[in-house]
């Protein structure tokens, strides 16, 4: 993996903080607009960074979102130190969520951030251990032949 | 040469360098450049906080002088519905209407009517359409232009009718032609405005296509010799003039207006450009799908808080409320004819003649690699600098300043805090040359040698 003609940048997500939640993924929307990413791109990326930051409010301590860009595709890696997926089959499923009352009072939990997330990836890896954590690959291709 | 017209000039004599405006800019169009303010003209969306902002009055928004009316052989005033709350309470339409007659324009155009119709079609477009939601109003262009520039993506969301205004003058040109005999083009259409980003709407509509309109006079120039023609107009009985009063379209002039008299259930209301930008990225992470429609108004309170309006924006929207409050209560419903409307709005009346195309700001360079490149280089810059905004190298912000650097448009060493470094180091290149250059004069022992 080569960083060398990419953009690497670092953010950090705490757990819990409702108020900031969004604002990782309105970064990222900046860094690829002044680039001159298109702007369905942009939006695609959006979408999956946020549904991946508010899994991380609603379910982690941390977690450390990655974005490295290249000339021809967007990854986004992100570790948290949440509870893990028992099941990741069954949480990729659409309306499968276990948000609390409370989560779903402020319209949350709906059960489609997952899967919203693999719906606007080119690719999408999720590993999960119980107790320790999870951690999504998501790339988004710029070339159109890369794309789906 | 300037690819885009702009309602705003900033009077170089005018203006000593006091930041205000770069530090309220929305967009961070604004730099200072030898002391004086400069507007980067494609960040520039019109929304006129630098006018309201400046204490100088440097900042001019470009609307016409009363004068123009001349030019043109019958003159229609459409005033925005802002400008009736301007006046007292006991202050109708009517009044005012004739009261613009009395001013010199030949004759007066009620807008709040037309206002009332769009509305009627906006409610028909909101039930066909099945795309994205939530719609988006387009009665603020300076929303319209936030859009194109900062959302381009949401650029199929802005609802496609026309505005009220162009469809009035375009209606009034050819009812009006018929009517005297004379051409379209020496009948005179002005609209009395609240703010300056309806001019550019004229000189330059955000979609491509071009302005029935022929201008737009500021409601501040107006206001007073209005107050004083409409000394003259006689008094019409109160419960008159307000049947006269489209229920419809008077909530324009003011935020939540349209989503009220509508009744419509999911709809917000927002106003103020900052909160715009918070609703506006919420609708770009996906979170509003539920919403079906967005009225959203630069200025506070919508078109009521207008830089060029007289009153205090709290009392002339409270005035619009209370005047929808007693219609409402009265049951009074002067509004358009639905039958007629129906049949326009098959016949596309109602709708945009041109395309909205996005409005997207110059990437950092043409070639994506290069383009990386320079984003990279901005962070590491960025990382060196104070961050404390300070504005004292002309740009708003230390990550704006980075970003200049970067275009070439400014130096590093333009940040002051860069220079007590820049000194060290110079200090210290200057030292090293002191010592080379040493060994050119002849040391003692040298001399000493020489001697023997």
């Amino acid at each position: 993996m080569s960083t060398e003609n990419g953009l690497s940048k670092r953010f950090e997500i705490t757990g819990g903080d409702f108020g900031k939640a969004g604002e990782v993924s309105t970064k990222i929307k900046e860094i690829l607009q002044e680039i001159g990413i298109d702007s369905t791109i942009i939006r695609r990326t959006a979408i999956a960074t946020y549904e991946a930051e508010m899994n991380v409010v609603m379910y982690a301590k941390k977690a450390e979102l990655t974005l490295h860009l290249t000339p021809t595709k967007i990854s986004i890696r992100v570790y948290d130190d949440g509870p893990g997926i028992e099941n990741i089959e069954v949480a990729m499923q659409e309306g499968f969520s276990t948000a609390t009352d409370e989560m779903r009072e402020m319209g949350f939990g709906a059960g489609l951030g997952l899967p919203n997330i693999k719906k606007n990836a080119d690719r999408f890896k999720i590993s999960s251990t119980p107790g320790k954590g999870t951690a999504l690959d998501i790339t988004i291709y710029l070339n159109q032949a890369g794309k789906k | 040469m300037n690819q885009y017209f702009h309602s705003i000039r900033i009077d170089p004599e005018k203006c000593d360098g006091r930041m205000k405006c770069m530090r309220v800019c929305p967009t961070q169009a604004i730099r200072i450049r030898n002391g004086k303010a400069v507007m980067i003209e494609e960040k520039c969306i019109d929304c006129g906080e630098c006018i309201t902002a400046c204490p100088n009055g440097a900042i001019i928004p470009l609307t016409d002088p009363f004068g123009e009316l001349t030019k043109f052989r019958h003159t229609v005033a459409i005033p925005s519905p802002a400008l009736y709350a301007q006046f007292g309470r006991e202050i109708l339409p009517d009044k005012i209407l004739a009261g613009l007659k009395k001013l010199g324009f030949d004759d007066a155009f009620d807008l709040a009517f037309t206002c009332g119709e769009v509305s009627f079609a906006i409610q028909e477009y909101l039930r066909e359409h099945k795309g994205p939601k939530p719609l988006i109003s387009n009665a603020c262009p300076t929303v319209v232009r936030l859009i194109q520039v900062k959302y381009p993506d949401l650029i199929d969301q802005i609802i496609p009718t026309n505005t009220p205004r162009e469809i009035a003058s375009r209606d009034i040109k050819k009812k009006k032609s018929k009517q005297y005999g004379l051409k379209e083009k020496e009948i005179g259409a002005f609209y009395l405005t609240p703010c300056p980003v309806k001019m550019i709407s004229i000189k330059q509509p955000a979609e491509k296509g071009k302005s029935h309109l022929d201008g737009a006079i500021s409601i501040s120039d107006i206001y007073g010799p209005l107050l004083s023609a409409m000394e003259s107009v006689e008094k019409a009985s109160y419960k008159k003039a307000l049947e006269s009063i489209c229920i419809l379209g008077i909530g324009w002039a003011m935020v939540g207006g349209i989503c009220r008299t509508l009744r419509l259930k999911n709809s917000l209301a927002v106003s103020g450009l900052n909160e715009i930008i918070k609703v506006f990225d919420d609708i770009e992470r996906g979170k509003l799908r539920n919403i079906d429609f967005i009225e959203a108004y630069s200025c506070p309170q919508g078109c009521v808080g207008g830089s060029l309006t007289v009153e205090n924006l709290y009392i002339s929207y409270n005035k619009i409320l209370k005047l929808i409050e007693t219609l409402e209560y009265e049951k009074i419903k002067a509004c358009p004819d639905i039958r007629e409307l129906r049949k326009l709005y098959k016949q596309k009346y109602f709708f945009l003649e041109g395309k909205l195309e996005p409005r997207p700001i110059k990437p950092l360079d043409e070639d994506l690699g290069k383009a990386i490149k320079k984003r990279k280089e901005k962070e590491e810059i960025y990382e060196t600098l104070p961050k404390i905004d300070c504005g004292a190298c002309g740009s708003p912000t230390c990550l704006t300043f980075a970003e200049d650097v970067v275009k070439g448009k400014s130096e590093l060493t333009d940040c002051i805090f860069e220079l007590p470094q820049r000194f060290k180091e110079l200090s210290q290149e200057l030292c090293e040359l002191l010592n080379k250059t040493a060994p050119l004069n002849p040391t003692k022992s040298e001399l000493k040698k020489r001697k023997k």
